[in-house]
């Protein structure tokens, strides 16, 4: 793999790869309404593209059971230019395309439950950090790559592992991940991974101006930021999800050979194989000053 | 504490019969009267300036010793005690006295009512162990207080205090080990002197070089082993030893065979070590079969005149034929600098000849001797097959591993689906129920609303209203204004710093008494026994004592800073409640255990 490390990156111009939650059962509940978040995020899209006509904005959409790129400006040819009516019309075909192939996904599949509320944070995360390879494998200047993601949906933990597998290649590539929520819950997932690759993480308690914070706090480029005095996340929720259960877990038990985690005494670990072949003492029994 | 007076005799030195007189002490100083009134040994010493005692053993008639040393490395006052009872109280009043001054009392049977087992109370220490303690003690301030608080509070045991501080007393203890001693690198030499007068030599040996001798000529040691005391006596044996090395020195031949015609036990320094040559057998065989030094004898210098010079620097003028040792200054030095690279086997207490040379025997071993002469050939062969192989045309020579056992990744995937499979099945809690009355067909439809609306509208909703704009700058410097006040400086630091000094100094005492008694209150469970019962029983009681004066520190407070001790005191009272809750729970366990008492 090409280090990111040995890149020549332009200073002022910016890559940055947008992850939209299209969670349909979010949406029908949320404060904000679907129209008025897309108006919202288009704007914020353009005012991007107008800071440098270098700067390059994708958009990738993050349903229940797959994910797509629904915009690309790279695809807009120079020659084009770019006009908000122009990435409205692009974008708002291809989202109304996503939903639909989505709605019916789901529809033939049935696995999905009305319950399962999640969107594919995982996969959404793997295919911007898939994108950001290519651009770094091509030329040799770079825009400085960042992913936003703005999420509704509460934290799926059955993709603990996937995510932070995400988390960490996005730290490894030097890729900020910036987390914007826009439904009600924050985030364990989004908050460690802006943590861990040092994003920003926001919370806005007035959803009718989120264009106003999108604009404030995510529109200037990395270099920018650093002249900058931007919101910093005071607490951070660190918990782990168990391997075996997929629950969040305050405390449990780590695999010693290769640190999967479980909230129950295992005899062997089902991620390496690994024999624990001595008693354990009851947790309950163990001092847990750690609190 | 109270006094003590007691008969002894002051001493200069262990071997000095000493001054008979009367010996006082007290808690701050001890004097010594003669009882000649006109001796100069009188003296008045205050026990600041004592910084530590040590004491004899006593074995036989040697008198019973104690000696209080001085600060300074010059000495300190020895005296002689008739009985050995006597010595020890003495010693033990003296033990107390410097602990006292020093900060800290040596453990007293009578200052523990509340130790439900004596055995484990009453630890025996060295005098270097209590040593090593008051140093520490006195070098850390903390622990002094610690150690004030628990110890001499009757809340923790001195042991069960230094328990949890083992590797602290380690570390000094490894700065104290010494380097241990081996042979000396200088050739054993012993040279006589004579006095002049008479046509007597002296030769003097101490049980180092007679442990040299013996480890480097092992024919002298086995000879000693055989003939003393039964046939010799110690001195008649060395007289043997030193009578044949002059022989060998003088180089008089003729007389050297004489003299072991007529003695047979001299006849034995005389010869060839026979040990050392079997040895020399042994190792010529390990050697590298395809080096042949007859071979290369015509190229070397081993024939030339000048080599071979004997010990005291004079050419070899030896007669080959003799039956006597041709010892060579090479050969001494490679024997001598095989015994002192192989080092001591042990610390050997080098007290008589007797002892040095069981203990010399016993450290060696004697090497399996493998007399089969087709065996030991079989072996050079195989040697002389591996020297010579060529390396290129073998094959590579396996190493033993065990595979490295990495699990289907696919199998990891696939639990990893069952398992999201099941999650999407499971039950859900009240929030996600509420959603439950849209099903998914319904949501979908109302996005699909969402787009289309969109699509139909286009951009024609103002994206900023002038009090939304307000509303969400006031919320971002609000929150960026916090995020930087907690930011410029360290939380901690700052509360800490708007407290009364006396307050501060208080709250950092008592959070550290509650580390102290919560590592040993967490590492006493689970509660095997009586002991560990009692102990938990003690520090909770401390504990509760603490946590009553923690909420006094809270209600005391000025208000001004109220809020601040409330948060520095909540950390301390959380763990231990946390403690507190845990002691509950066992009980409740044991309680519904039933019968046993202690739960477990």
């Amino acid at each position: 793999m090409t280090s990111a490390h040995s890149k020549l990156y332009s200073d002022d111009v910016s890559l940055v790869v947008v992850l939209v939650d299209t969670n349909p059962i979010f949406w029908a509940t949320a404060a904000l309404p679907f129209a008025d978040f897309f108006a919202h995020l288009i704007h914020f899209v353009n005012s991007i593209l107008l800071l440098n006509h270098l700067n390059r904005v994708v958009i990738i959409a993050a349903g229940v059971s797959s994910c797509a790129y629904i915009f690309d400006s790279s695809d807009a040819g120079p020659a084009s230019g770019v006009g908000v009516s122009d990435t409205f019309d692009k974008a708002s075909r291809k989202v109304e395309e996503f939903i639909a192939q989505e709605a019916r996904a789901t529809a033939s599949n049935g696995s999905v439950a009305p319950a399962n509320t999640s969107s594919l944070l995982s996969g959404a995360l793997s295919l911007a950090l898939c994108y950001i390879q290519r651009i770094f494998r091509s030329g040799t200047r770079h825009p400085q790559p960042r992913i936003l993601c703005l999420q509704g949906s509460p934290d799926g933990p059955e993709q603990y592992v996937a995510v932070m597998n995400s988390i960490f290649s996005a730290q490894r590539s030097v890729v900020p991940i910036d987390s914007c929520i826009v439904g009600t819950q924050d985030s364990a997932f989004l908050q460690q991974a802006s943590y861990i690759t040092g994003g920003v993480y926001l919370k806005p308690q007035e959803l009718n101006g989120l264009f106003q914070y999108l604009a404030a706090v995510f529109a200037t480029d990395l270099h920018s930021r650093a002249f900058l005095r931007l919101p910093k996340t005071l607490g951070v929720d660190f918990r782990a999800s168990c391997f075996c259960h997929k629950k969040t877990i305050d405390m449990g038990y780590v695999c010693s050979v290769c640190l999967s985690i479980f909230c129950k005494n295992q005899r062997k670990c089902s991620t390496c194989g690994s024999e624990f072949s001595r008693v354990m003492p009851d947790l309950n029994s163990m001092p847990d000053q750690s609190k | 504490m109270g006094s003590m007076t007691i008969g002894a005799k002051y001493k200069t030195t262990p071997k000095d019969p000493g001054t008979p007189g009367i010996l006082r002490m007290n808690e701050d100083k001890f004097t010594f009267i003669p009882n000649d009134p006109r001796s100069a040994m009188k003296f008045n010493v205050d026990f600041r300036s004592i910084k530590g005692h040590k004491f004899n053993k006593v074995d036989g008639d040697k008198p019973a010793l104690l000696n209080l040393l001085k600060e300074e490395k010059a000495g300190g006052y020895m005296f002689g005690f008739d009985s050995v009872g006597n010595r020890d109280l003495c010693r033990d009043f003296v033990a107390r006295v410097l602990g006292k001054h020093q900060g800290i009392v040596p453990s007293r049977p009578t200052a523990r009512p509340d130790n439900s087992v004596a055995s484990a109370g009453l630890e025996q220490l060295s005098a270097a162990e209590v040593e090593r303690r008051v140093k520490l003690l006195r070098e850390d301030s903390e622990l002094q207080k610690l150690h004030k608080k628990f110890v001499l509070g009757n809340i923790l045991q001195e042991s069960e205090f230094w328990a949890t501080r083992k590797n602290l007393l380690d570390d000094e203890a490894n700065k104290a080990s010494k380097q241990r001693s081996g042979f000396k690198s200088a050739l054993v030499d012993v040279r006589p002197s004579a006095d002049g007068r008479t046509n007597k030599v002296t030769f003097q040996l101490t049980t180092e070089t007679i442990h040299q001798i013996f480890a480097e000529k092992p024919a002298v040691h086995r000879a000693f082993l055989n003939f003393v005391p039964k046939k010799l006596s110690e001195s008649q044996f060395w007289e043997k030893y030193f009578r044949a090395e002059y022989l060998l020195r003088t180089k008089n031949t003729a007389a050297a065979t004489a003299e072991a015609a007529g003695d047979e036990e001299l006849a034995v320094f005389l010869k060839n070590d026979d040990i050392l040559a079997k040895e020399a057998m042994l190792k010529i065989k390990r050697v590298d079969p395809t080096l042949d030094m007859e071979a290369d004898a015509g190229d070397d210098y081993i024939h030339l005149p000048d080599h071979g010079i004997l010990r005291d620097g004079s050419k070899e003028t030896v007669d080959t034929d003799s039956e006597l040792v041709r010892r060579t200054l090479s050969q001494d030095l490679n024997r001598h600098a095989a015994v002192v690279l192989e080092g001591k086997a042990s610390d050997v207490e080098l007290t008589n000849t007797k002892t040095v040379a069981e203990a010399l025997a016993r450290s060696k071993k004697e090497p399996p001797s493998n007399s089969a002469v087709d065996d030991a050939n079989h072996e050079r062969l195989l040697k002389v097959a591996r020297m010579t192989e060529i390396e290129d045309l073998q094959a590579p020579r396996s190493l033993p591993y065990a595979p490295l056992c990495i699990k289907d990744p696919k199998e990891y995937f696939d639990s990893q689906q069952a398992n999201a499979l099941r999650s999407l099945g499971g039950t859900n809690d009240g929030r996600k129920a509420r959603n439950c009355s849209l099903s998914t067909e319904e949501a979908f439809h109302h996005l699909m609303d969402q787009v289309s609306s969109i699509k139909v509208n286009k951009l024609n909703c103002p994206i900023i209203q002038s009090d939304m704009a307000l509303k969400v700058l006031n919320e971002l410097n609000e929150g960026i204004s916090r995020s930087r006040r907690l930011n410029l400086k360290n939380p901690q630091e700052g509360l800490l710093g708007q407290l009364p000094q006396h307050t501060r100094d208080e709250l950092m005492d008592h959070w550290t008494a509650i580390q102290e008694l919560l590592r040993h209150f967490w590492s006493s469970y689970p509660v095997t026994s009586a002991v560990l019962y009692n102990k938990v029983q003690r520090v909770k009681e401390a504990m509760t004592q603490i946590y009553q004066k923690l909420q006094h520190i809270k209600e005391s407070a000025q208000p001004d800073v109220r809020h601040e001790v409330s948060r520095l005191v909540k950390p301390m009272t959380q763990a231990l409640d946390a403690a507190f809750n845990h002691d509950l729970e066992q009980q409740q366990k044991s309680s519904k255990g039933g019968s046993r008492p202690n739960g477990f």
